[in-house]
């Protein structure tokens, strides 16, 4: 165990590597970034001139990127263009983010988890169907169409909630944007889980556990659950990073200033130290999520093992 | 019996987890501010400045926004007129309309008790220009003399102050010009020229975090990237006080987000409203829609630097090209009339007194495709029979206007393709290949003053390589009429010359101005007297809380 655990890990440093490099090389793609900075006036060169060399930006690429990966490595992740270290504003957005998705993840869970059991083991019944359909309306509309309207009748119509949430982004201020960004996952969650529930219950160890008697209460959580997670598992721990990086577009809709407004603001502004810091943690986590879904298995699953 | 029940149940469960989850996070997250009692805050729509919020490197009107509170200068433009009055100037006087004697007010002070002098003036002007500092606006100050020195154009700066600034006493300096520039003392109302206190050079750092200045707002609490809160100054000794007792400005990533807060009546003031939005914004709001034009000016410009553009005959294509655009229609359909169909090369916030004149134009910026395809045909007709407009892809959804601007063109020609849109991936992109002179034919320029004056909208633009001229225009008669006009020490006379001025553009036709842009705003039943000033800026300071 110990020993896949550390393989797993050193094998995350070419990864890390890699896509810091292939994120480096996008933004550097795009363009000089300087001449944007004076507006729709020519920029004054000696002025420009000093704004590149300061942001080392009349370097060629490799210089540049080994010079930001050697600070990088020393913790600093360079300067925005407002002159705000990117360090500063990682702590400032990544934990709203993190809150965010802690939302969504709360919500698949438990509703889609309920919801999924509830029609897997109705199979073909009225509610089956009923949650068939809606996830599947669910799944087919965007993710800022639904953010759009729920922010409408919720925040504007019914006036029951603030349709946008305030920069300290307090958890109760979350749920409704965590709804949304968790909305489509949702409706995945509920049909892994009816899908693999429904299967499962006609398998021979159920058969087993109902005839000795076990309530029925038992047989479903300690039984069928548990050997019905593994496929949602998966899903979920690969979700983490997408939720993330899918509040790039929830972030904006509610106005929330965590990891997608900056990673947008840093598009939009070519300030390749905003991007890729962040985009390289989002990198890490994505990473992470994966090893932990992978050791979960082993929990789950007695039959899976580790060397 | 058991499904009927089980599906209840499910019915329960889902209405209760949108119910709980969705729309029942806690009512009253508005928060913002008290008001009823004439100290009420003002909530109004922010971006995220793009620079740091120094005087000289603010060059966009979010980070404006914020000055314009913040600090006074010697001048201050009339909100409503855009006139230039004196604010902590005394008097600006000048005998030959080079050397300047600038006298200021005294009783002025900082918001942290330190004294406003004739030093705090020139300290801050000697910052703004040196190179060192790298200060977006340094370029406002290049008609000072000693400006080549603080900042060549390449190389190092050889000396670190202006030669041409000197403090004679506490409340008066002098100012010596490269040049005579008659109406020099009426571009010391914008944010560049505000003076500085000490502390903004000695702990620079802690100021740049908490900006100190001499306005009707000091900053309360600035959390970058997500809001400011302003507070009216009490001690603030100027004659226009702030009629509220705050303003939070709150960062929004989309003005979509802001409209829907507006209406939600989260927030008091949003001041650009999203183009999705125009066609309701009349019902919505009502006569809280303000939609008045801005000190923005949206042109075509020709690379005259390119033969094929600029050979004999082709000031007739370029007129003729003018003449073929429908600007009325596509003000009306594609910007909902937040744009005003240009007809002279200025802004209309100039007012006629500071230069603007309805139609100096002439027949060539009114629409006539007979006319325009007859004029196109004498010049010789487009450069290799067709002709692109490029414009940048990323901001401002420029398509569809180029679009329709070609349209109108092939209409009048009678020919499907004779111009085409061809779009550029980002702005700082499409800046670069302006820069580097690649482009092969008209693009979209949008020219916003850094002061109302007629000056600010022609020289920078059209004079024999002045820093904005994109297209390199070079015209002996248009260069020596500017001269003419900023030696002349007579406000009207120096007008009439800028009009002469324009009146060579109308015929050369080096930039096809095509309309005025409006500034726009919404604002909430809780405000009243809410403006915006010559720069789309709100008048915080005269808004009223009820």
């Amino acid at each position: 165990m110990g020993r896949y655990v550390i393989r797993r890990l050193l094998q995350m440093i070419p990864v890390f590597i890699g896509s810091t490099f292939l994120i480096f090389f996008m933004v550097f793609a795009l363009g000089d970034p300087v001449a944007a900075l004076f507006g729709d006036r020519a920029p004054d060169p000696a002025t420009a001139a000093q704004i590149r060399k300061d942001l080392f930006l009349d370097e060629p690429l490799w210089k540049q990127y080994l010079h930001y990966m050697s600070l990088t490595f020393r913790g600093d992740f360079g300067t925005a263009f407002n002159g705000q270290q990117v360090t500063e504003l990682m702590a400032d957005a990544w934990p709203i983010t993190v809150r965010l998705t802690l939302v969504a993840i709360a919500f698949e869970i438990l509703i889609g988890i309920t919801l999924g059991v509830l029609s897997g083991l109705r199979r073909g019944r009225a509610v089956d169907t009923t949650v068939l359909v809606l996830t599947l309306v669910v799944i087919s509309i965007p993710t800022f169409v639904s953010g759009y309207v729920l922010q409408y009748l919720c925040g504007v119509k019914w006036n029951t909630v603030s349709p946008t949430v305030s920069p300290e982004a307090p958890l109760n201020e979350l749920l409704l944007p965590g709804v949304v960004v968790g909305l489509v996952s949702l409706a995945y969650v509920t049909r892994l889980t009816r899908t693999s529930v429904a299967e499962n219950v006609r398998a021979d160890y159920v058969r087993t556990a109902l005839a000795k008697g076990l309530p029925r209460r038992r047989i479903i959580t300690r039984h069928l659950l548990r050997n019905s997670l593994i496929p949602v598992v998966t899903f979920i721990g690969t979700d983490i990073g997408g939720l993330m990086g899918g509040a790039l577009v929830t972030e904006r809709i509610f106005n929330i200033h965590g990891v997608g407004y900056q990673l947008y603001q840093g598009v939009l502004r070519q300030n390749s130290p905003t991007v890729v810091g962040f985009v390289t943690i989002l990198v890490i986590v994505f990473l992470v999520a994966n090893l932990i879904v992978d050791l979960l298995y082993a929990v789950l699953d007695p039959r899976i093992r580790y060397a | 019996m058991r499904e009927v029940r089980c599906a209840k149940w499910v019915v329960c469960a889902l209405a209760v987890a949108v119910a709980a989850a969705g729309c029942g996070g806690g009512g009253d997250s508005g928060g913002g501010g008290g008001g009823g009692d004439g100290s009420g805050t003002v909530r109004s729509s922010w971006g995220d400045p793009q620079n740091p919020l120094e005087p000289a490197n603010t060059n966009e009107v979010q980070g404006g926004k914020v000055l314009d509170m913040v600090f006074r200068g010697l001048k201050r433009y009339d909100p409503k007129t855009g006139k230039a009055q004196d604010m902590l100037a005394q008097k600006i006087e000048t005998k030959d309309s080079q050397n300047y004697t600038v006298t200021i007010k005294k009783g002025w002070t900082f918001q942290n008790g330190e004294k406003v002098t004739a030093k705090s003036f020139v300290d801050a002007w000697n910052y703004g220009a040196l190179l060192d500092n790298k200060q977006k606006n340094a370029y406002f100050f290049e008609y000072i003399e000693g400006y080549d020195a603080v900042h060549p154009t390449s190389g190092k700066a050889t000396a670190k102050t202006l030669s041409g600034l000197q403090v004679k006493n506490d409340s008066t300096f002098t100012v010596r010009l490269t040049q005579k520039f008659s109406t020099w003392p009426e571009t010391l109302g914008y944010a560049a020229f505000a003076p500085l206190p000490r502390a903004f050079f000695d702990h620079h750092d802690a100021w740049v975090s908490k900006p100190i200045g001499n306005g009707p707002y000091m900053v309360g609490s600035y959390k970058k990237g997500s809001s400011m809160k302003l507070k009216k100054w009490e001690k603030y000794s100027g004659p226009d006080k702030a009629q509220n007792g705050g303003v939070e400005l709150r960062v929004y990533t989309d003005v979509g987000t802001a409209y829907t807060d507006l209406q939600a009546g989260n927030l008091d003031l949003a001041d650009d409203i999203p183009a999705a939005q125009l066609k309701n914004v009349k019902q919505d709001l009502g006569d809280r829609y303000i939609n008045q034009p801005a000190g923005i000016i949206q042109t075509l410009t020709f690379p005259m630097y390119d033969k094929r553009w600029n050979k004999e005959g082709m000031e007739k294509v370029r007129r003729g090209l003018s003449m073929a655009i429908d600007r009325k229609q596509i003000t009306e359909r594609i910007f909902e009339k937040t744009r005003t169909p240009a007809t002279d090369w200025t802004s209309p916030v100039l007012g006629d007194d500071g230069g603007y004149q309805a139609g100096l134009c002439g027949e060539a910026c009114s629409y006539d495709p007979p006319q325009a395809k007859k004029l196109i045909q004498e010049g010789g007709g487009l450069p290799g029979g067709k002709m692109t407009i490029t414009y940048n892809a990323d901001t401002g959804s420029h398509k569809d206007w180029v679009d329709a601007v070609c349209n109108s063109i092939n209409n009048a020609l009678d020919k499907e393709n004779a111009c085409v849109g061809t779009s550029i991936g980002t702005f700082a992109d499409y800046r670069n290949k302006i820069t580097d002179r690649q482009m092969k034919g008209p693009f979209r320029a949008g020219w916003q003053m850094d002061y109302p004056l007629i000056q600010n909208f022609l020289q920078p633009m059209f004079y024999t390589n002045a820093s904005s001229n994109d297209g390199e225009y070079s015209s002996k008669k248009f260069d020596d009429l500017v001269d003419q006009a900023n030696a002349e020490s007579d406000t009207g006379k120096a007008i009439a010359d800028f009009r002469r001025a324009e009146k060579v553009l109308a015929d050369d036709m080096p930039g096809i101005p095509l309309w005025y842009q409006n500034g726009s705003a919404g604002y909430s039943d809780r405000l009243s007297d809410v403006r915006l000033n010559a720069f789309s800026v709100p008048v915080y300071n005269q808004i009223k809380v009820n």
